[in-house]
């Protein structure tokens, strides 16, 4: 315990902040919150392996638009730490084209709504080359940002992007939810040959998790494609990612009240979707419940919905809730956000309706 | 201002005339002089003499220069000797001319095959834009990088792919560089260094920019003896994209090794180039973003070997980017499929009269660096190996079914978990074709 609280206090100042104020749940669980864990696995990772660089606006002096890559351009220098100017088609192909020759870039988007000026490259220079090219040039390239909805950022600023990106063959992508998914699967997706959309949560950046010994490891990382049962239950399955899992979670604490014991799934990885862990889990509760944030129509929901249909059919004793973001642009007054998101009322609601207990079908505003 | 003061001095000798043709006044020359080829300091220190009071920002200005290709023409009239001063050794005209010799053979036999049938898709000829290819690629060294458009079967030829190789692609066949699942558009080479081979105008200037950075990454932070160069090839129709004058803005910026070339042949499939630019001329955007600007004659080899010689110098010894274009022509239409009814024949008329094979050949003949018979050898082996090709391609098996879900990762276990808690990959049936995905 005491070699790796040195280690930290020596890489970043902001962990001595973690270690002053962790809490004692058990004896090796410290407290460590999604910003500091992304944190430290750039900082690793680009220890490890000098060609890993970053590449974003304001990722160097102003110290990350979200914080999330403080102190490594002190620690790096501005070859590696790269700010550059407000041109995301441009900066992204120039990851690409570094990844092509040889290098292992890290591009940061402001948010993935500005990814969408350069969407072209993350698809046609970066997810279908490796295909294109036969194997000849490989891309090892991760595609980070924050995803989906903040508070009152207005529908330009609030689009979840998982089921676009999900959908594209040659591209991994992540959606971690705790500090020990955001460490272990950023450090996956950089050491990773292929290129990984990794899409993070701007409201999780401050929620604390516990670590433990383990995830502080600098070898520590989970495998691509494997999702994660954070809580078993056997009456209905409650499939989320992303900020989802933790109101799926709330939901599932509120059910077991009610007498119905929710399996909450943290899909963890969009794609490759892991069908086994959600159909093995379908095949012992029956009942599926699926939540996202992003639009309802042709979502993530929708692929797990069609997946089990196809692969469990005969275990499902209802049909399968999907859970989405409302089919508008997002709105701005702050009850109307409140009403266009999945709140947990709404998991809670869903899961009964999946129970088949009565419950009113709309929530008040 | 001070700055703008600056600009127009340097503007006004340099700015070449709108007629396309070769013939320019030779006025302009002269206040160049034959030393002051892209930037060079004698101009600059004529202007700071005369600007006292100029700033740092508009010095580094004035030390952009426009230059026209009429300083390749000045420097051979400055010449003293009794001998007229050649501009290649008999071996570098030869290369030059088997290379393009096979760019032409090459293309005409793509179109006969695409009429027959073997071929198919969206093909993109080059025809009548050898001299570009054909004067740029061949100074390079085979680690430095070469990235085009779809218009790149002669960049990937010139680059030192076999042409085997490249024919088998283009039928589709397991054999071709990216054993059939790339296509005409899509030539990627890792050994060669041809990094494509893009669909979309535009995509290939920021892949071939993050080229010229990794460069320039190896030798400031990975400490490696790096000094290659990338090169960027694209059309007219490409310098009024917007990704464009961002990787102009980023090369210029960080001085990234990199050569901007562009193969300005007027048309963009129908919609002709002055139809579509505000200002016609493109050499003039460079200076804009702070790097070089030159123009060309793309029908002629030796020029565009000259400026490419000078460009691709001062990329490698650090001093950025350029941006060089070719004012050149494409004989065939837009792809195969165009019927080319927009383009005046009397224009195509023209510039078959400047063809930059018959050009090359003129010259080497005049000045007795090699006989006819040698030329007509190596067009007869250029023959040969383009029907050796065509045979090797027809003759090559189809690509088999397992081959459709490889390579789509560089890790196959990106596959994810299967139903029995292992990779995917690691089940025997995974590729071919009968696993679950």
């Amino acid at each position: 315990m005491l070699k790796i609280l040195k280690q930290k206090a020596v890489s970043a100042p902001l962990l001595r902040a973690v270690v002053l104020s962790s809490r004692n749940y058990s004896v090796s669980a410290k407290q460590m919150n999604v910003r500091e864990a992304l944190n430290s696995a750039l900082d690793e990772e680009m220890s490890a392996d000098h060609k890993v660089f970053l590449m974003g606006e304001e990722v160097g002096e102003y110290q990350g638009a979200y914080k999330v890559t403080k102190g490594l351009l002190q620690k790096y220098g501005p070859e590696r730490v790269v700010d550059t100017p407000i041109t995301e088609a441009g900066f992204t192909g120039i990851g690409v084209g570094a990844a092509y020759y040889g290098l292992r870039p890290v591009v940061e988007f402001m948010t993935f709504n500005f990814a969408m000026q350069a969407i072209d490259h993350i698809i046609n220079s970066a997810a279908k080359t490796n295909y294109m090219s036969s194997g000849n040039i490989s891309v090892p390239i991760v595609f980070r940002g924050p995803n989906g909805a903040a508070a009152g950022v207005g529908a330009q600023h609030s689009q979840c992007y998982a089921a676009w990106y999900g959908a594209i063959p040659g591209l991994k992508v992540l959606a971690p939810y705790s500090s020990e998914d955001a460490r272990g699967l950023l450090k996956a997706a950089i050491r990773d040959p292929d290129p990984v959309v990794f899409l993070e949560n701007e409201l999780l950046y401050g929620e604390y998790f516990p670590v433990s010994e383990e995830v502080l490891d600098a070898g520590f990382s989970i495998p691509i494609g494997k999702a994660k049962i954070e809580k078993e239950g056997k009456d209905v399955s409650i499939v989320a990612f992303s900020k989802m899992v933790g109101f799926s979670l709330k939901a599932a604490e509120i059910l077991a009240k009610d007498g119905i014991d929710a399996e909450v799934i943290n899909l963890r990885s969009i794609r490759p979707l892991d069908r086994s862990t959600i159909n093995a889990s379908v095949r012992r509760t029956n009942r599926l419940v699926t939540v996202e944030e992003g639009f309802p129509q042709h979502g993530v929901g929708a692929e797990i919905c069609a997946s089990i249909v196809e692969d469990s059919f005969g275990y499902l004793d209802a049909p399968v809730e999907r859970i989405a973001g409302a089919d508008v642009p997002m709105p701005y007054a702050a009850n109307l956000e409140r009403l266009a998101l999945p709140q947990v009322e709404d998991i809670v609601r869903a899961a009964k309706r999946a129970c088949y207990r009565s419950v009113p079908m709309s929530a008040a505003a | 201002m001070a700055c703008s003061a600056a600009a127009k001095i340097l503007h006004n000798p340099l700015l070449i005339s709108s007629s396309r043709s070769a013939e320019k006044s030779d006025s302009c020359c002269k206040i160049l002089g034959p030393s002051s080829f892209l930037g060079s300091t004698s101009l600059s220190k004529k202007l700071v003499s005369v600007n006292k009071g100029v700033s740092r920002a508009s010095r580094r200005s004035a030390n952009v220069v426009a230059v026209s290709s009429d300083v390749v023409k000045e420097k051979k009239l400055k010449s003293n000797s009794a001998a007229p001063s050649l501009l290649i050794t008999k071996e570098e005209g030869l290369v030059l001319y088997e290379d393009m010799i096979l760019g032409r053979v090459f293309e005409d036999m793509c179109a006969q095959m695409y009429y027959r049938g073997k071929m198919f898709g969206f093909v993109h000829l080059y025809n009548g834009q050898e001299a570009v290819s054909t004067g740029f690629i061949k100074l390079l060294k085979k680690e430095d990088c070469v990235v085009s458009t779809y218009r790149d079967h002669v960049h990937a030829l010139s680059k030192g792919v076999p042409a085997r190789e490249v024919m088998s692609e283009l039928f589709g066949k397991t054999t071709g560089c990216c054993r059939g699942q790339g296509g005409s558009m899509h030539m990627f080479s890792k050994e060669h260094n041809v990094l494509g081979g893009f669909a979309f105008i535009g995509e290939g200037i920021p892949v071939a920019t993050g080229a010229a950075f990794t460069s320039k990454y190896k030798r400031e932070v990975l400490k490696e003896d790096c000094d290659e160069v990338t090169l960027a090839f694209f059309g007219d129709g490409t310098c009024n994209n917007g990704q464009f004058f961002e990787c102009l803005n980023m090369a210029a910026l960080w001085k990234l090794p990199i050569v901007f070339v562009v193969e300005n042949n007027l048309w963009a499939i129908g919609m002709s180039h002055l139809r579509a630019t505000s200002d016609p001329q493109i050499w003039k955007k460079g200076p804009a973003f702070g790097m070089p600007g030159v123009h060309v004659d793309g029908m002629d080899v030796l020029k565009v070997r000259e400026v490419a010689n000078e460009a691709i110098a001062r990329a490698r010894r650090g001093e950025g980017p350029t941006l060089v274009e070719c004012e050149t022509y494409r004989f065939r239409g837009h792809s195969l499929a165009d019927p080319d009814e927009l383009r005046d024949p009397a224009e195509k008329a023209h510039y078959a009269t400047r063809d930059p094979i018959t050009a090359l050949k003129k010259y080497i003949l005049e000045n007795n660096l090699a006989s006819e018979a040698e030329l007509k050898a190596i067009e007869k082996k250029i023959d040969e190996v383009v029907e050796d090709a065509v045979e090797f391609a027809d003759e090559s098996p189809v690509p088999a079914r397992s081959q459709l879900l490889e390579n789509v990762f560089a890790d196959p276990r990106g596959f994810g978990i299967g139903p029995d808690g292992k990779y995917r990959c690691e089940d025997p049936k995974f590729t071919e074709g009968t696993a679950q995905v």
